[in-house]
């Protein structure tokens, strides 16, 4: 009944390219099935540009808002906080945040676009808790008798300077993130948006 | 092969039939999606007139300012509540208390209204307004009688009185009873592109949709080339 | 490879379960047109479960939410669209598929002994696939979800005695409520896809036990030759995977050109009052039941007047419940001795293209207002009689002129080109 005189080559070439062809409209068709299970137009709009209003923030005063289901500080510090920063930098992993995440502007000494105003996105990069801020100095913070100032994060006790900058020996590898914002005016910032260049 | 062809065309056009209801006449509308500029105006017309008191509420305003092409700025300053963010549905801020207390029914959603009624009667019956004292709102429409909206459009349109039916085509004859600051022509392309505008908004995805699904009949037609051959190379085994 | 597949084939049947149903299965070699919908409907069932799974992904049982939910997945979710409209054309192209595969068993005696328990089996999959629809059609709470389900629960309570209890328990509540959303939503994407995935699975298994059924009715097992290959008989792999292939490609394109440029296909797969959420105060004005059901509302409502002690009402729900049952014992009403249309007798024919056209007809005047006239000189109850009639004598007078109607002689072998 099987004809003997078969052409096996055809018939392997035939197989390939319509097995090729069904792989790629195999892909083709799985591909809104991955796509659908990514962020929808509702979880971008709830995760869309946060306005923080900083008119009312004092010196030494923090806020907090929320950007993407996190928490984002905004810190006023003041002459002597900024200060504590370069104190502090021999004790630190990544005094430079060259680990770390931060957006291209926020790579300096002070972390942030002014000095005086840090933001920050309030998570623990070690397992995700969210630190308390501990801006008293010395034995009053119930840390160290000399400590600068900073924030502890109470889960497994990782310790950060004034600008987020991790400490050496604790067990968060890098600093914390800093979002990506711009100064829509002075009293206004927007987090989420970078400004130009 | 024949007879399968009847009975598929037999069990296809015999629902088709019901498609055509004895319904009021309507006047036709040519709607078009890819008409950005008509779509842009009936977007316009739909956020300054209708939104105030029906909602969009399955729409977000950035979906519509991408697909009709128009700018963020244009966006925020003539076609959005100020207090609403782009992200954010197209709902109306009337309370739907006040609207039960004012017309006694809420005014209802618009996002799918071109999805349950045809385009044909959203574009009739925005023009089939007419002046009617018994009415508790002071109008009636010829297509949708006792409907609890008033017009909204009078302005544009005029007011006008309903004279008789046309024996011939059922449809309303009316007397103008005050100009209003559009032509009637002009009137007529307002709602045209505000139909236009809600056969968009009730499937945002139609246009491509039909592109895509170009694409797909295409690679399938080469596939089936193919599957094709490679059976018949295999059926020469069986004889 | 060889290595790996015997220690694997020590440990599970691999090879033999692909010998077994594919590679040595061997099926008759003449298939015809008639023969693709067997794999296509498994291809749907694949594909209803895959974008049911996405769909429920994104999907909220809640009358507050439920509406919003889908229109959500229509335009908020990327490519939520198109998952949705493969679902709705998937659940009427199933029905297209399952009504052409059920016909060609009537064509060529597949139910016939000793394919009865098949039949059996495909029976309960026909009804398992009502019930998954039925319930599938209230999830989107539209105003057609709504107004339907009351419809044909409210069937229920036509029965004496326990039926006004026996609806309240199957909607949990009073009316069609949150409890009936929640409930359906379960059944719909757990208990009735795990039932119709195992009936399938016995489907195969039973088909393959007896072997498949041909055009000819031809028993190919009883023609060997010295290897003990049926004669007739080819291997379903390659042969058949080839074949059906080309038939899937083909069906894909229909299937694509309806979910691409006609998913509400003229209002039959998703009506136009759908697309208003579910109202309590404002019954659609035509409340039409899904396409595939219309034959069976038809005959539903067929019934106007009061036999004996038992109403009109009643007699609808007991017609309509016959009109499903008697398709299980139609391999018991049969008693001719041969099984292809082919070799059958004039009157098999007859009344064969009779249930066809009463079956589309009734499937018409379902849609219709029963008090209107829509063929011609009768008002549409009365044709729903006279067809509703006709359906049942398919199945009635089939035992009588079965048997002693003249065939034709058949064939040794199968006919091929």
């Amino acid at each position: 009944m099987i004809d003997d005189r078969v052409d096996n080559g055809r018939r392997r070439f035939l197989t390939a390219v319509t097995g090729g062809m069904g792989v790629i409209g195999g892909v083709f068709a799985a591909t809104p099935f991955v796509l659908s299970m990514a962020p929808s137009e509702r979880a971008k709009a709830a995760g869309a540009p946060v306005e923080i209003d900083i008119s009312k923030l004092e010196p030494g005063q923090m806020i907090k808002e929320i950007w993407r289901g996190n928490p984002v500080w905004v810190v006023s510090r003041t002459p002597e906080m900024i200060e504590s920063l370069q104190q502090v930098e021999g004790e630190l992993r990544d005094p430079d945040s060259d680990n770390s995440i931060q957006p291209g502007f926020a790579q300096n000494d002070y972390r942030s676009l002014k000095p005086e105003i840090l933001v920050l996105i309030g998570i623990c990069t070690h397992l995700g808790c969210s630190p308390v801020q501990k801006f008293a100095i010395g034995p009053e913070s119930g840390i160290s008798d000399d400590w600068p100032g900073g924030f502890f994060c109470p889960c497994h006790g990782s310790k950060f300077d004034l600008a987020g900058r991790v400490y050496q020996q604790v067990p968060a590898p890098t600093n914390m993130v800093v979002p990506p914002y711009k100064y829509i005016s002075d009293s206004l910032i927007l987090i989420g948006e970078v400004g130009e260049a | 092969m024949r007879r399968f062809i009847v009975v598929w065309a037999l069990a296809l056009v015999s629902p088709v039939c019901l498609a055509a209801g004895a319904h009021k006449p309507t006047d036709s509308v040519y709607i078009n999606l890819s008409d950005q500029a008509s779509l842009q105006r009936g977007a316009r017309t739909f956020v300054n007139y209708c939104l105030s008191c029906h909602s969009a509420a399955y729409m977000r305003y950035n979906r519509m300012a991408k697909d009709l092409g128009i700018s963020d700025s244009v966006l925020k300053e003539n076609l959005m509540f100020a207090s609403d963010k782009p992200g954010d549905l197209m709902k109306t801020n009337m309370a739907e208390e006040d609207a039960k207390k004012w017309f006694g029914v809420a005014p209802p959603d618009l996002t799918l209204v071109a999805r349950v009624r045809k385009p044909d009667w959203i574009y009739t019956y925005l023009r089939s307004f007419y002046l009617d004292e018994k009415s508790p709102n002071g109008w009636n429409n010829t297509l949708f009688e006792n409907v609890a909206m008033p017009h909204v459009l009078y302005s544009l349109q005029g007011s006008q009185r309903l004279a008789g039916m046309d024996p011939e085509t059922g449809k309303p004859q009316f007397t103008v009873v005050r100009q209003g600051s559009l032509s009637p022509e002009e009137y007529d392309t307002l709602i045209r592109d505000l139909t236009n505008f809600l056969v968009y908004l009730a499937e945002p995805i139609k246009l491509k949709r039909h592109s895509i699904g170009v694409f797909v009949i295409l690679f399938l037609l080469v596939f089936l080339v193919l599957a094709y051959l490679l059976k018949k190379e295999y059926w020469k085994d069986v004889h | 490879m060889s290595k790996f597949m015997a220690w694997v084939d020590e440990r599970f049947p691999a090879t033999k379960v692909w010998e077994e149903h594919l590679a040595k299965y061997y099926a008759p070699k003449n298939f015809n047109f008639w023969y693709y919908f067997g794999s296509l409907a498994t291809v749907l069932l694949v594909l209803q479960i895959l974008t049911g799974i996405f769909l429920t992904i994104h999907y909220k049982p809640d009358v507050e939410l439920a509406f919003a939910s889908v229109e959500y997945i229509m335009r908020d979710v990327q490519w939520g669209w198109l998952i949705r409209y493969m679902h709705t054309t998937g659940a009427s192209f199933f029905f297209i598929v399952i009504y052409l595969h059920m016909f060609r068993a009537l064509l060529y005696g597949s139910h016939r002994k000793p394919r009865e328990l098949i039949w059996l089996i495909g029976c309960v999959i026909y009804v398992a696939l009502m019930a998954e629809s039925f319930m599938g059609y209230l999830l989107p709470w539209g105003n057609m979800s709504y107004w339907g389900a009351q419809v044909i629960i409210s069937l229920f309570t036509a029965i004496p005695l326990v039926g006004e209890g026996l609806a309240e328990w199957v909607r949990g509540d009073y009316v069609i409520s949150d409890a009936t959303l929640n409930r359906f939503f379960a059944f719909h994407v757990i208990l009735i896809p795990l039932i119709l995935a195992a009936l399938v699975f016995l489907h195969i298994v039973a088909l393959h036990k007896v072997g498949s059924n041909n055009p000819d009715g031809i028993d190919i097992k009883k023609n060997k030759d010295a290897k003990g290959v049926p004669v007739d008989g080819i291997p379903f792999h390659p042969y058949y995977t080839v074949k059906d292939l080309v038939g899937l490609v083909v069906f894909l394109i229909l299937f694509c050109l309806v979910l691409f440029f006609l998913p509400e296909f003229f209002g039959i797969f998703l009506e136009k009052d759908n697309f208003a959420p579910a109202s309590a105060l404002q019954t659609p004005e035509d409340i039409v039941p899904l396409w595939y059901f219309t034959p069976y509302y038809s005959i539903l409502r067929a019934n106007t007047v009061n036999f004996f002690w038992i109403d009109a009402k009643l007699w609808g729900v007991i017609f309509m419940g016959l009109a499903i049952a008697l398709f299980f014992v139609l391999p018991w009403l049969d008693r001719s001795p041969v099984r292809s249309i082919r070799y059958r007798g004039f009157q098999y024919k007859l009344w064969l293209t009779l249930f066809v056209i009463s079956f589309i007809v009734l499937g018409y005047l379902g849609f219709k207002n029963p008090d209107n006239v829509d063929l011609f000189l009768f008002k549409n109850v009365i044709w729903a009689q006279i067809f509703t009639i006709i359906y049942f004598l398919f199945f009635f007078l089939l035992p009588f002129y079965s048997k002693s109607e003249k065939t034709k002689p058949v064939p040794e072998r199968v006919n091929f080109k």
